[in-house]
């Protein structure tokens, strides 16, 4: 009985001290400003690598989302007879939630896998080290850009993911069911605010970005170099994004559109 | 060279982000230049103001001409006063207008629709429609029904 | 203290995961020369060389490295005092994404703002030093493991440091790579005067380059001194180790129970 107090205890001093060890390696990351000569073209590389190629994922499943939603939606609203409201019951899914959410999760899949393994695979091979016997910080020479082209990329995926999926609910619901185009858009125009659903969307996805950016570097630099440490660091970041995006989109709901 | 085409895709990958912004902001979200541009502001009283909420639409035989800025409760008759914004090109609805609050479809939004007079005269920046129509209550629709009284 | 030390550590302790890897190491390495330090696996010459570099920091004592207290330099005085030193890895850590040229570039590019057809003569002088210049379009993937240790010697050098170390640079690799790079650091640092460091196992390609030895097991230093020196050591455990001696003071088996036991041979007895 003592023992498994005795392992509560240190699974949570474990929690703890990895939460401040990836808080100190944060602030290490974003410690010292910039220089735009050499961080640029490291910057637009990571975008590419991060956000350009995380693309096509995007795009189709922002495609199939809407999509179904157009579908399932017209079933159930067609009950009603409100099959009109199609388009507001699209719009506010993907731009409210989907958007950000989906977008994140397979952002975290995609791309924060790849940085996680990419940064432990160079520390397994020295790369850091050598860097570091360089006179050059890792943290800033190789973590930072990845940190920041997913703060970027995320939102601008989340957006175009949105966009995919309203167009794909049209094709669905107006040229394949039926539904009048100008209720279609109308309904949706009015009832999306720019500022409370839009924008409120692309701050949660600026969030979502930045956690699992953190959360994808912060598991590749900490990871035990060795193939096993690199797959176990792998799989926590898609673990602990998924999860950290589901409970944070959670409580930013909460604050952005619960009535307190 | 390799670095150069890197460059051109993510600034197309920043662009068209950019664009799907856009995007939201006009098509979806409706935000268009048109609301942008000048409106002029009429008023409207309803003994029940129902499910009406601010921003949503106001329509001319189905056309949006505008957009409910404000509900407020006028303290004095103890009725819902509407506040909307009309584009000021539609600046000819003839002052014997009624403000009709309608139902798109049966479970859909409530919005304002003005259902046209014939007086010469319009309506002008600071106006208030002399009839309104209020919302229609199902429950209170039901329970006239069932009680066999008439509309009140 | 020796005047002539370019490296001197007194009394280090380090400790990693609740194992003492040093315990009161004290060691002075000459300026100019090549010292090799050897052991067997596992005792610790890679935390040696992370320990003068400054990625790590001992629990106690001091590293004194060209008159700088390791240890207790701030982080941009450590990434300046870096500069002044280059680092074989022992899987050469060259950035796979770079070609070979621009490997050897890098450093130069990030500490220098030297103009790119100077940096192109930088870098074809220090990989024709390791023989490559025909490599410069290779990709890391495309190299030979003598290669690859090569092209990252010439990385090393590519900003003319005053301090090399060098982490196994012969484990792996066949004789003729290894004649190539024990060539190439012999060369290396007669021709720029460079201090060498020199981490490994490989006892007679180290003895046969460098001017002082030393050999560490169990967190001390057993045996130091010149080549010829270290060849007379009455130390049994050095001798082991020089020999190759499959048994000896060093035993053949990891401490153990006794095998009757193990074997169950003794009726069970638990």
């Amino acid at each position: 009985m003592i023992d498994r107090i005795a392992a509560f205890g240190r699974l949570g001093l474990d929690v703890v001290s990895s939460f401040g060890r990836s808080g100190r390696f944060l602030a290490g990351v974003l410690a010292g400003v910039p220089r735009p000569a050499t961080g640029f073209p490291l910057l637009v590389k990571q975008l590419y690598a991060v956000g350009v190629l995380s693309l096509p994922i995007i795009v189709v499943s922002g495609l199939f989302i809407g999509m179904v939603l157009a579908l399932q939606g017209y079933t159930i609203l067609s009950d009603y007879g409100s099959e009109a409201a199609i388009g507001q019951m699209i719009a506010l899914t993907l731009v409210r939630e989907l958007g950000p959410v989906v977008t994140a999760l397979l952002f975290a899949g995609r791309a924060g896998s790849a940085l996680t393994a990419e940064i432990g695979l160079m520390k397994a091979t020295e790369q850091l080290s050598s860097l570091e016997m360089m006179g050059v910080d890792p943290l800033r020479r190789v973590v930072a850009p990845r940190l920041w082209a997913g703060f970027i990329s995320m939102p601008v995926l989340a957006a175009i993911f949105s966009v995919i999926g309203i167009w794909g609910g049209m094709l669905v619901g107006v040229d394949w069911l039926g539904v009048f185009e100008g209720s279609f858009w109308g309904n949706m125009q009015s009832s999306v605010d720019f500022v409370d659903d839009v924008l409120n969307g692309m701050i949660k996805s600026v969030v979502f970005g930045f956690v699992c950016a953190w959360i994808a570097v912060y598991q590749g630099y900490d990871c035990v170099p060795t193939s096993a440490g690199i797959s176990s660091a792998t799989t926590k970041t898609v673990v602990y994004s998924s999860l950290a995006v589901l409970g944070l989109d959670f409580i930013l709901t909460a604050v952005m559109f619960g009535d307190f | 060279m390799a670095k150069r085409t890197t460059e051109i895709i993510v600034g197309l990958f920043m662009i068209a982000g950019c664009a799907a912004l856009l995007v939201l902001a006009l098509q979806v979200s409706g935000l268009s230049a048109k609301s942008a541009e000048n409106t002029y502001t009429i008023y409207a009283n309803f003994n029940d103001s129902g499910g009406l909420t601010p921003r949503g639409r106001v329509s001319m035989a189905g056309v949006t001409v505008g957009t409910i800025e404000s509900i407020t409760l006028n303290k004095e008759t103890f009725q819902a006063r509407v506040e909307m914004s009309i584009h000021s090109d539609v600046d000819n609805i003839p002052a014997d207008s009624s403000a009709v609050i309608r139902t798109s479809g049966l479970l859909g939004e409530q919005y304002i629709d003005i259902s046209i007079g014939a007086d010469m005269e319009s309506l002008k920046d600071g106006d208030t429609f002399y009839s309104t129509q209020s919302a229609m209550n199902l429950e209170r629709l039901i329970s006239n029904f069932a009680s066999g009284r008439a509309e009140n | 203290m020796d005047s002539s030390a370019y490296i001197s550590l007194r009394d280090v302790v380090f400790s990693r995961s609740g194992r003492r890897i040093f315990d009161g190491v004290s060691l002075d390495i000459p300026r100019g020369k090549i010292t090799a330090i050897m052991g067997p696996s596992g005792t610790g010459k890679t935390t040696l060389l992370r320990l003068i570099g400054g990625q790590l920091r001992p629990d106690s004592g001091s590293v004194v490295v060209d008159g700088h207290d390791v240890p207790k330099l701030k982080r941009k005085a450590l990434y300046a005092f870096r500069e002044k030193m280059g680092m074989l890895f022992q899987s050469g850590a060259l950035f796979t994404d770079l070609s070979v040229f621009e490997n050897v570039a890098f450093p130069l590019r990030v500490h220098t703002k030297l103009p790119e057809d100077m940096i192109r003569d930088v870098v074809l002088m220090k990989l024709e030093a390791v023989g490559l210049r025909g490599a410069r379009h290779l990709m890391p993937s495309e190299l030979s493991g003598g290669m690859t240790r090569r092209v990252a010697l010439a990385r090393s050098i590519a900003l003319d440091p005053e301090l090399i170390m060098y982490d196994e640079p012969f484990a792996g690799q066949d004789p003729i790579a290894m004649g190539v790079l024990v060539k190439l650091i012999r060369d290396l640092n007669s021709s720029m005067g460079l201090t060498s460091v020199l981490v490994s196992h490989d006892v007679p390609e180290s003895l046969s380059i460098c001017h002082y030895a030393c050999i560490i097991a169990d967190g001390k230093i057993i045996g130091e001194g010149s080549p010829e020196q270290l060849r007379e050591h009455p130390s049994g455990q050095v001798q082991q180790f020089l020999q190759g001696q499959p048994d000896g003071p060093v035993p053949f088996h990891y401490p153990a129970e006794g095998a009757a036991r193990d074997f169950g041979l003794s009726g069970g007895v638990s």
